[in-house]
């Protein structure tokens, strides 16, 4: 690596600090209870807007992995997410009515809390919809991970984004309020997923799966990034750069080996598609908040109209962890 | 007689009490020794909890650094201790704060009872020695290691090279034969005795307090002096990773410590609540006299080194990317075959090489309007899209998408000048694929087309280019792939050979007869084509030497198809 390239970094990373010290102040608190963060405990930070209907079960999941305390941003809900959320006793939360996409899609915001509240902490950053399956998740809980990846002397743990949908159209069965969404959205695209290399922050850039076989079919290089590297013991110096697809300093990116090996790693299973979509779709087609002018949302809104079936007779009905383990979308590395 | 414990613990001391309260509480004395870095309230809890045995001792706190004497002088304190405390003692098992006794405290000590002269300690000479990180053994007793290993990696690594280079070896004590073994034994009263009253004891504490690791070697050298009954393996289960790190156990190994039938496992992760449970509680299950096994266990963990290490061949995904195809030797994850020009030639081949083989035989995977899968599937295994734009974003993690989700059943596809080209270079450096090629084969289509003949000149010469490229890549030295070649006029006049070839280069073991060949399409006039091609002035050399008259072959003598692999 060039000495120029080196500065370059260092410079884009200190440009992302000031960044999110300036965003922070668009933070109200609403309820802080770090007062109750505990010396090792594991921290979940996540950016909301009207997910009400999703909370129960989101805080219930990562209740049972492990997670000690929830630092949450609520961006300008009105659906109750709030009110819900300043109730809960392991529930830190700030809001903001500012633009989302001005904080380059949430991360500003989580940098600084990350910044003040994480610091050697391991974090995991998930949005309420991406719930976190990692080797032997279950049966063991989160910190026979983390723990496991300190004794290790790894920083950074890879999960990638599985888009789950149901077997019928998005919207013919309703998504009830505590229910486990995979309950509906039993499905995924085992084997249509594209890597490249990324040499600048030496991150791997995955795409495919269901979104760019239905809605990305003529246009896959605009289909969305599902590389996530969600947890990370965390470091005053470390910054998300692009959502939690990457970080700098960039040696935390190396979340896979080069060398024909097998690290360890992990899926986020995405429950996007519920027949909740179609609202926020919508919502997010007004708002115009979200990445590339919110293409994948108008993209989805061609498609939603006639009530697609992403459903085809190829798809992987989810079973456990060890099934995306025999399929090869992530690995037990040599954690056994 | 009786077994005592020496057990070292720098952390989760509550486990650490545990552990020593069983084993007190079933007649085995203990002596601990805490490591002075402990919280002082920690240490207070521990005593307090284990207050109510008489049995325990406490060796004095030092500050013990990994791979440092301080270790193993803890363990000599702690065994002086033992020793002249608990006189009944007769065999002394060291131990740690993460360990925990998978068999009932009587089986041990009927074990060990039976065995009284043995002393049970993992030494093996250092030529012998495969397990070491970094390759330093015989080299732990020779060099100076001023620099520590976990803070100061790259001067440590100057420093041992330095050595090296000027040729420095440290001199070993008389009586110090260099022996490496796993840090946990178990000892006679006799042996370590030995040890600790070794008149020379002095200059070999002061010899391994500069040895690297010494806790791996002390008492696996000096047992060597003193101890006429060694058997070289440890009681204690314990399995470590390719980084040198131990594995740790869970409350879901439950079942495999338990089939390990051994005394004592490490290390137990702190909050394994069922371990803990099960195995510290009445209800361990008595296996009497059966001998400790661990071997039978090691798959599990080999199989995880070698996930870590070697990973899955042919497989990309997100945490296997090999950047460098010097260390991807296997692109894919199964072997397929390449036909190039048999469609042309057959009107059944498809069909015809299905039901001979049993493969999957797709069409044009490459065509330009999208991947012919079998049967004209618009989505294929894996939910793998027929979109040409799909399949054209990365062409390659198509071909490894589509071998890694039909893996067990044998993959062929077509391929042609017609076709997008980007693959080619692909399937040249693939060892997996097996690619067989008549040139100019491309021809008949267009001989049996209605096109303008201008129009086919120019088809034609463009298909002849393309297909030159390709083949020189096929040709080049670097390819790895199985390149099987002949002219469309080689081709023609002996067909057979090439089918067999085809047939068996699917599955080389079972030789199948040729029975039933595919049909050949109308050749008849094709002579003249080609003839009207190069009067056109074309060269369709790729063509071969095809005859003008319209019955090729039965007098020219047979050209073998040559292979290039």
């Amino acid at each position: 690596m060039s000495l120029i390239e080196r500065y370059r970094l260092r410079v884009e990373r200190q440009r992302a600090r000031l960044r999110f010290m300036r965003k922070s102040r668009q933070l109200r608190r609403v309820a802080n209870r770090t007062g109750n963060i505990g010396k090792d405990d594991i921290l979940l930070f996540s950016v909301l807007r009207n997910e009400r209907i999703r909370l129960p079960y989101f805080l219930e999941y990562y209740r049972k992995l492990g997670i000690n305390h929830f630092l949450m941003v609520d961006n300008g809900s009105d659906d109750g997410s709030r009110e819900y959320l300043s109730e809960q006793p392991d529930v830190s939360l700030w809001t903001t009515s500012h633009g989302y996409k001005q904080a380059r899609f949430g991360v500003d915001w989580l940098n600084a809390l990350q910044f003040r509240y994480g610091c050697d902490h391991w974090n995991l950053v998930v949005d309420v919809d991406e719930f976190l399956v990692y080797p032997f998740c279950d049966s063991r809980p989160l910190r026979a991970l983390t723990d496991w990846l300190d004794a290790s002397n790894v920083r950074s743990f890879g999960a990638m984004l599985l888009d789950m949908y149901p077997k019928g159209p998005i919207n013919a069965v309703e998504y009830r309020e505590g229910q486990d969404p995979f309950e509906i959205a039993e499905y995924f695209d085992a084997g249509n997923y594209v890597i490249s290399h990324n040499p600048k922050y030496r991150n791997l850039w995955i795409q495919g799966g269901v979104r760019a076989r239905v809605f990305f079919p003529n246009a896959p290089k605009k289909a969305p990034a599902l590389n996530k590297i969600p947890l990370v013991k965390w470091n005053r110096r470390y910054v998300y750069i692009s959502s939690t697809h990457m970080l700098l300093p960039r040696g935390l990116n190396l979340v896979y080996d080069e060398s024909g090996g097998e690290k360890t790693s992990g899926c986020l299973l995405h429950a996007k598609f519920l027949h909740t979509l179609s609202d926020k779709t919508e919502e997010e087609l007004k708002r115009r908040q979200h990445y590339g002018n919110s293409r994948e949302y108008r993209a989805y809104k061609e498609q939603l109209e006639d009530s697609p079936v992403l459903w085809c007779k190829w798809s992987e009905k989810y079973i456990n962890w060890r099934q995306l383990e025999i399929l090869g979308l992530m690995s037990k590395g040599n954690w056994v | 007689m009786s077994v005592g414990f020496i057990l070292l613990a720098h952390q989760n001391l509550d486990r650490a009490a545990q552990v020593s309260g069983y084993w007190a509480q079933n007649d085995l004395p203990v002596v601990l020794h805490i490591d002075a870095k402990a919280e002082q309230r920690e240490f207070d809890d521990l005593k307090a909890s284990l207050a109510k045995f008489s049995n325990v001792r406490y060796a004095p706190r030092r500050n013990c650094g990994w791979g440092e004497f301080s270790i193993v002088a803890a363990t000599l304190d702690a065994a002086r201790l033992m020793l002249d405390e608990f006189p009944e003692v007769n065999h002394v098992f060291l131990a740690s704060g993460s360990c925990l006794p998978l068999r009932p405290a009587a089986e041990l000590r009927d074990y060990l009872a039976e065995r009284p002269e043995t002393d049970f300690i993992e030494s093996v000479t250092t030529e012998e020695v495969t397990w070491t990180v970094g390759g330093l053994d015989l080299e732990r007793f020779t060099l100076h290691f001023p620099f520590s290993w976990k803070r100061h990696r790259r001067l440590f690594d100057r420093f041992v090279d330095l050595q090296r280079r000027v040729g420095y070896s440290r001199h070993i004590p008389e009586g110090v034969e260099p022996h490496l073994g796993s840090q946990w034994w178990c000892l006679t009263r006799k042996t370590l005795a030995a040890i600790l009253d070794d008149p020379q004891r002095q200059e070999y504490d002061r010899y391994f307090s500069r040895v690297w690791i010494p806790d791996e070697s002390y008492f696996q050298s000096l047992v060597r002096k003193h101890s006429t009954n060694i058997e070289s393996r440890s009681l204690t289960f314990s399995r470590f990773d390719n980084q040198g790190k131990p594995h740790v156990f869970y409350d879901d190994h439950l079942q495999l410590l338990q089939k390990s039938d051994c005394f004592v496992a490490r290390k137990i992760w702190p909050h394994a609540n069922l371990l803990y449970r099960r195995f510290l509680g009445n209800e361990m299950k008595a296996l009497a006299r059966i001998e400790p096994n661990p071997r039978k266990l090691d798959k599990v963990f080999v199989q995880a080194n070698l996930r870590r290490t070697r990973g899955r061949a042919g497989r990309r995904m997100q945490s296997r990317f090999p950047m460098h195809d010097l260390w991807a030797i296997q692109k894919t994850c199964a072997p397929y075959s390449v036909f190039e020009g048999f469609t042309d030639l057959f009107s059944n081949f498809q069909t015809w090489l299905e039901k001979r083989t049993g493969a999957r035989v797709h069409g044009h995977l490459f065509g330009k309007r999208g991947a012919e899968f079998v049967d004209g599937a618009e989505v294929y295994a894996g939910c793998l899209s027929s979109s040409a734009k799909l399949r054209d974003y990365n062409p390659r993690a198509f071909l490894e998408n589509l071998l890694w989700n039909t893996q067990g059943e044998y993959q062929c596809f077509q391929f042609g000048p017609a076709d997008r080209q980007a693959i080619g270079n692909f399937l040249a450096s693939d060892q997996n694929a097996r690619i067989h090629v008549i040139t100019g084969a491309w021809a008949v289509p267009l001989f049996h087309s209605n096109m303008e003949f201008g129009r086919i000149r120019r088809v034609a010469a463009r298909y002849q280019a393309i297909e030159a490229a390709h083949v020189e890549k096929l040709r080049s030295p670097h390819t790895r792939a199985q390149v099987k070649l002949w002219t469309l006029a080689e081709f023609v006049e002996n067909p057979m050979p090439v089918l067999q070839t085809v047939l068996n280069g699917i599955d080389p073991g079972a030789s199948r007869k040729l029975t039933e060949v595919p049909r050949l399409v109308d050749l008849q006039g094709f002579g003249r084509f080609v003839q009207k091609l190069k009067n056109e002035g074309m060269n369709p050399h790729s063509v071969g030497d095809f005859p003008l008259d319209d019955i090729p072959g039965a007098k020219t003598p047979r050209i073998k198809p040559y292979a290039i692999s």
